[in-house]
């Protein structure tokens, strides 16, 4: 093989070496393993109900304490109580004095929705996801936001004409939202 | 062994505690029978054998084994009520680390649902390359690992913190029975993040049941490149269905309530999803007037489940202290043990193995000379943290914080023998 021979060989293999390189880029990028099956856009909507603080996974609807008022009646109060002073389960309604957050020190202080949970929007996605604890998962968006907005007006949380949707409830500022502190206990010799 | 009032065990107490187990369950087992004129419950109680078994062939195999019909370690429920939403293990009734499946304590929000493995599948999505959907097979097709680790409740302990005088007749079981130990198999999740690609933005995971809580936690992605793994099988066969059948999520050391069952869906976030259970539920708050929020990892922890109560020593002379100690950050390095309420320590022997993450088995030979005596269980970790006094616990924590209940536990062996927590000093 002469010089120029072995030059054209090379440079012909680098060509097909890069050629093939981007024909690999150009596909999806493959599974480590190619264990399991790609989920559909369809499947993943069907089980991606999660709500989160910033509003993502609101569905379109509204509601407001007065229309809450209703359902709430038939669908909660057997069992957290005809004013959410809790039953069989547990309060949801109830300020503490002065906000007061001494749970620690306090066994008396009521953990509500308007004295303990720091964002609103879990109030959607729990009950939209857990309750009504006989018929799980079967409230309507309008329903949730409409018994989310009730919840709220009574904890002293909005006014009663306040209207709860995907924009306006990750807006709503729940009285223990700067509360929580993030685990600080890391082992060694402190106890925390 | 002659004497007719020793059990199996050789401990002079078990055939009260099994006394009150028969008691409970005679209408279950059907072992029992209605006590003849004369006859205690636990004689009409008593299984019929030959009197001498080795005058007589025995039955053959069969298909499923069951326990001596003499042993019956059981569950209890926390609450009362037909509708348990938490049983706790015997830990008293329990030699060495691992936890009979069957006897693993149980946590559930919406009671334990019934999958059908041939229609299972877990769905990861949301920060990845390729959403992706699993099947049962495709899990079991993946390498695969085993550990033994500990599962704990973050609730577990509570009565041990508080200790109000009405709720000091309590056995290890009660106090402590929201822990358990198994061998768990599975998939470590790093390698299914690896399969769909997981984005670098990811710093958090949400896991999903699909039992009728639909119950969720966040949990962070360091968790899932570190040990975290998705997992089929306890003890060397499916998992029990209050354990998760067909698939749970499982985080040694973190609390339980992390530990996903039921898994059915992963989705990879910038963020924690801040769902009611890691807001509402699982918080811890502080004297400062705050409350500690995803405090996942449970700390080093012991208890002594032997002599505990029920029981009740049949007299001064040799005894073993016995108990159980583990850590969430890694391996337990020592145990020591008081016998006198804490002013002198001594270290216990710890059985192999000590695992990181698992209940740690640990021995003291103990003379008791029959006077009043106070039994104690430090545990130290790998980190060098000691296992608080209750004080220096509800120090930091204030008295009616909620859950990681780890303060050294007492039992009062009184002069007649029998043991009872050790209240509140005065």
């Amino acid at each position: 093989m002469t010089g120029r021979q072995r030059r054209s060989t090379v440079t012909f293999a680098a060509l097909a070496l890069c050629v093939a390189v981007r024909l690999v880029a150009a596909q999806a990028p493959a599974a480590p393993l190619g264990i399991g099956r790609p989920a559909t856009a369809d499947e993943v909507r069907a089980l991606d109900i999660d709500v989160m603080p910033d509003g993502r996974g609101l569905p379109v609807g509204r509601g407001t304490p007065t229309e809450g008022a209703v359902i709430y009646a038939s669908k909660c109060a057997a069992c957290h109580g005809a004013n959410g002073e809790g039953g069989s389960a547990e309060r949801l309604v109830g300020r503490n004095d002065g906000d007061s957050f001494a749970f620690a020190t306090n066994p008396r202080l009521a953990r509500t929705i308007g004295s303990y949970w720091p964002y609103a929007t879990t109030l959607y996605d729990y009950t939209s996801r857990s309750m009504p604890f006989g018929q799980p998962g079967t409230l309507a968006p309008d329903e949730t936001y409409s018994l989310v907005a009730y919840l709220l007006f009574r904890n002293g949380v909005i006014p009663e004409d306040a209207v709860i949707d995907k924009a306006s409830l990750p807006k709503v500022a729940m009285p223990a939202r700067d509360r929580f502190v993030p685990d600080n206990r890391d082992g060694g010799s402190v106890v925390r | 062994m002659s004497d007719s009032s020793r059990s199996a065990r050789g401990r002079p107490s078990k055939v009260s505690r099994r006394q009150a187990l028969l008691t409970g369950a005679a209408g279950l087992v059907g072992a029992a029978a209605a006590p003849l004129e004369g006859q205690t419950a636990d004689q009409a109680a008593r299984v019929r054998v030959p009197a001498d078994p080795t005058k007589i062939q025995g039955p053959g195999g069969t298909d499923v084994g069951a326990r001596s019909p003499f042993e019956r370690p059981a569950r209890v429920s926390m609450g009362g009520g037909a509708r348990r939403t938490s049983t706790q293990t015997p830990l008293q009734d329990l030699t060495g680390i691992i936890t009979p499946a069957d006897l693993h304590f149980e946590r559930h929000h919406a009671g334990v649902p019934a999958i059908d493995p041939d229609r299972y599948s877990l769905l990861i999505h949301g920060l990845v390359e390729r959403p992706m959907s699993f099947t049962l097979a495709d899990l079991k097709r993946f390498p695969a690992r085993s550990v033994i680790r500990f599962l704990e409740c973050s609730g577990n302990g509570g009565r041990a913190y508080r200790r109000e005088p009405a709720d000091l007749d309590v056995t290890p079981q009660q106090i402590d029975g929201l822990t358990s130990t198994s061998e768990w198999t599975g998939v470590p999740l790093s390698t299914l993040f690896r399969e769909v690609g997981a984005s670098p933005k990811a710093a958090w995971f949400l896991a999903e049941a699909m039992d009728a809580a639909v119950m969720t936690r966040s949990v962070p992605i360091a968790k899932a490149y570190d040990d975290a793994m998705v997992v089929y099988a306890q003890n060397g066969e499916a998992i029990r269905p209050e354990q998760g059948y067909p698939v749970r999520l499982f985080l040694p050391g973190f609390e339980g309530s992390s530990n996903v069952k039921w898994l059915r869906r992963l989705e990879l976030a910038d963020d924690p999803f801040m769902t009611r259970e890691e807001t509402s539920k699982y918080t811890d708050p502080l004297p400062d007037g705050t409350a500690r929020m995803f405090s996942f990892v449970m700390d080093a922890k012991s208890v002594i489940t032997e002599p505990a109560a029920p029981d009740r020593l049949t007299g001064p002379g040799w005894w073993e202290i016995r108990g159980l100690a583990w850590s969430g950050r890694g391996r337990i390095s020592r145990v020591d043990v008081s016998a006198d309420g804490g002013r002198t320590w001594r270290a216990a022997t710890l059985d192999e193995p000590v695992l990181p993450k698992c209940h740690t088995r640990f021995r003291l030979p103990w003379r008791w000379d029959g006077a009043e005596a106070v039994l104690m269980s430090r545990a130290t970790d790998e980190t060098g943290y000691v296992q608080p006094t209750t004080g220096a616990l509800m120090a930091a924590r204030g008295p009616s914080t909620s859950y990681h209940f780890n303060n050294i536990r007492a039992w009062r062996v009184a002069r007649d023998g029998s043991v009872r927590l050790a209240g509140a000093p005065a």
